[in-house]
């Protein structure tokens, strides 16, 4: 797709066939013959990754509903039966339940890896985009998910998500009833869940589709972010994906798959929460509600909020908060006003990130527990005050710390060229 | 544009008939695909048979004074709660600029009614809310559990103090326990989902 296309179909089959739907020159030119930076490191695995675990997911969850009763009365019993009675059932239920949370792993390294690295920046804005609604649709494919098994958790979580809706003004309550298509949550909510996460992934493989459309127009950023050469010099800082980067990839997935076998078969339920063995009741609220791992660190956005904002409520405040930590990533690449791609040339940002990366763990353990209790146990310093100090820098991040620095910043001298980084001297 | 089965109309002159067709088709086509959209939304609304699955039927004579119970009414939990002497006269002491919420949020009443313990109740001896709470949902703990600061309900998920009239004191929860369409059928039995004018005028005995 960048560049003339090198294919040369070499049996009668195929170029009667290139002739029809060049479908194998766009499979070749597209992971075959790409011209890839040669400086790659394992964080540009994780997109290989992440499409294994669509497809994981995807296969998975196929089988899952073939047994699967999307019904108030029979959805806990449904999913108990495939782990003890349906054959194999117990594996594919663990790969599935297990394959979301390593999916969204892979996920925030793969964008933790474009943060650092500056992979949002021009011309790659419409890429990362695109990554972002992929992310937001995996969110509401694993809410939705979770919801399915019906247990204390599922239903709880989706009262509480649900009930945020609420929080908009004027047509919050009409919206809640909307989606709960009844005057609660219940057999209305989890049918028409079930329908939507059974959709959502496929939406997802679409946008992967537009997604790497976008990636293959100005090929892969790398690690030190200078762009490759055009011309004759492009073979110097590139080499064809095929073999390099699909045995790199390979290697990747191989030992990420290993990890994730250690969860499937050996530790299934360690990353989902007790009170989800406990059958849906509407009228008990678990002491504590807590959403997937993967989400708390935008659920202690949520709770981060307790004070109005001029005619803002509290509580509309925190679902708005909730939302702009999300969607502030739509328009990053314009708040980031630095031409350094990479964070390597970037002395003074890099810490920045760094601590980045620490509050978004940190936000992570707010959310995880009682927002009233003491960090480390010291008397006074509430949990609540350190996740409003983290939120406070999880956006100024975004809205002070990038737009500044890219002006007052001076970047370190960068390499001359990729092939200069990897084959010149020690010094790049 | 040229001129067009006598449309008198050029580039930046009048509009022509071409114009207009255009405009009609474009906008038809808006509406059309608006109608079309309409049913595809509106089906997830709640459906006739879950809208008409309206009330129950409660005997209130084996709730003791001073207990209360918990049912399930369209979904989600209903506190019914037989109210104290105590009680009665705590909820109606409340003046109404103590309240963070001032309505009544009673079903059975226009909105706006202030939320005094006499608009919240049809006999106060019986208090009869919905049980999730307003602010995300929880179902607030009660007498027997944590009956929280103001002696009626408590709810632990973020902390909303609810009073003896249900009605909200402290915390993130921003309205009152709202009080669902019921009357009484007869003396101990109570119907949750007709106010008592719907009642009658559908001709059931309102005691
Ligand atoms: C983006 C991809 C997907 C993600 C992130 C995802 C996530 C989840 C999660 C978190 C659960 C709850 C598991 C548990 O705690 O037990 C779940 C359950 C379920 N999912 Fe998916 N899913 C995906 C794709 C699919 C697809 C494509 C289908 C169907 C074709 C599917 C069908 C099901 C079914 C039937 C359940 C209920 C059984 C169970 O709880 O294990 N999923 N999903
Ligand atoms: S749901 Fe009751 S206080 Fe938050």
């Amino acid at each position: 797709m960048s560049g003339p296309s090198t294919y040369n179909p070499s049996t009668g089959i195929e170029k009667w066939l290139d002739d029809r739907l060049p479908i194998i020159r766009l499979g070749y030119d597209s992971f075959v013959d790409f011209p890839t930076p040669r400086n790659l490191n394992y964080w540009w695995t994780f997109g290989g990754i992440l499409a294994v675990f669509l497809m994981i997911q995807i296969v998975s969850g196929i089988v899952l509903a073939m047994h699967y009763v999307a019904h108030e009365d029979y959805a806990f019993e449904s999913v108990q039966r495939i782990t003890r009675d349906v054959p194999f059932g117990w594996l594919i239920q663990s790969m599935h339940a297990n394959g979301a949370s390593f999916f969204f792993v892979a996920v925030y390294l793969h964008m933790f890896r474009g943060l650092y690295y500056g992979s949002y920046k021009a011309p790659r804005e419409v890429l990362w985009i695109l990554g972002v609604v992929i992310y937001l649709l995996m969110m509401a494919t694993g809410f939705m998910g979770y919801v399915l098994p019906w247990g204390q958790m599922s239903y709880w979580g989706a009262m509480v998500i649900t009930n945020l809706i609420g929080a908009l003004p004027f047509i919050g309550d009409a919206l809640r009833e909307w989606l709960w298509g009844g005057f609660s949550v219940g057999q209305s909510t989890l049918n028409r869940f079930f329908s939507l996460h059974y959709l959502l992934p496929f939406v997802i493989a679409a946008v992967v589709g537009l997604h790497i459309w976008a990636l293959h127009v100005p090929g892969n950023g790398n690690p030190v972010g200078l762009e490759t050469r055009k011309g004759k010099d492009n073979k110097k800082d590139t080499l064809p994906f095929h073999p390099y980067y699909t045995v790199k990839d390979g290697f990747a997935i191989i030992v990420y798959l290993m990890v994730f076998a250690v969860f499937v078969f050996f530790l299934p339920t360690v990353l989902g929460h007790a009170d989800n063995y406990i059958e849906a009741d509407p009228l008990v609220t678990p002491a504590h509600i807590v959403p997937e791992w993967y989400y708390l660190p935008f659920y202690a956005i949520l709770r981060a909020i307790t004070f109005d904002i001029g005619p803002i409520d509290a509580k509309l405040g925190g679902v708005l908060a909730m939302f702009g930590a999300i969607g502030i990533l739509f328009v990053l690449p314009w708040l980031d006003t630095s031409k350094v791609r990479s964070m390597r040339y970037r002395p003074l940002t890099r810490w920045f990130f760094i601590f980045f990366v620490v509050a978004a763990l940190g936000l992570g353990w707010c959310g995880a527990v009682n927002p009233d209790d003491f960090v480390l146990g010291i008397t006074g310093f509430k949990f609540l005050y350190l996740g409003q100090f983290l939120t406070f820098y999880y956006f100024a991040y975004f809205i002070i710390v990038l737009p500044v620095m890219g002006i007052i910043e001076k970047p370190k001298e960068r390499p001359a060229s990729i092939e200069a980084a990897v084959l010149g001297s020690d010094k790049a | 544009m040229t001129e067009e089965n006598g449309a008198p109309g050029a580039d930046g002159q009048e509009p022509s008939r071409r114009d207009f067709i255009y405009i009609a088709a474009g906008g038809a086509a808006a509406v059309g695909g608006g109608l079309v959209a309409w049913p595809f939304i509106d089906q997830m609304n709640p459906a006739a048979d879950t809208l008409a699955l309206g009330s129950i039927r409660v005997d209130v004579s084996v709730v003791a004074v001073g207990s209360e119970v918990t049912v399930m009414w369209r979904g989600g939990p209903v506190f019914i709660r037989h109210r104290t002497e105590e009680e009665i006269a705590e909820a109606q002491s409340v003046e109404l600029d103590a309240l963070p919420d001032e309505e009544a949020r009673n079903d059975n009443l226009p909105t706006g009614t202030p939320g005094t313990d006499a608009n919240r109740v049809l006999r106060p001896e019986f208090l009869i809310v919905k049980g999730n709470c307003t602010h995300l949902g929880c179902v607030p703990l009660g007498l027997g559990a944590n009956t929280g600061d103001y002696d009626g309900w408590y709810c632990p998920c973020h902390g909303s103090h609810y009073d003896t009239s249900a009605r909200i004191r402290r915390g993130p929860a921003p309205e009152n326990l709202p009080v669902p369409d019921y009357f009484f059928e007869t003396e101990t039995t109570v119907k949750i989902g007709l106010s008592p004018e719907e009642a009658s005028n559908s001709g059931w005995a309102v005691s």
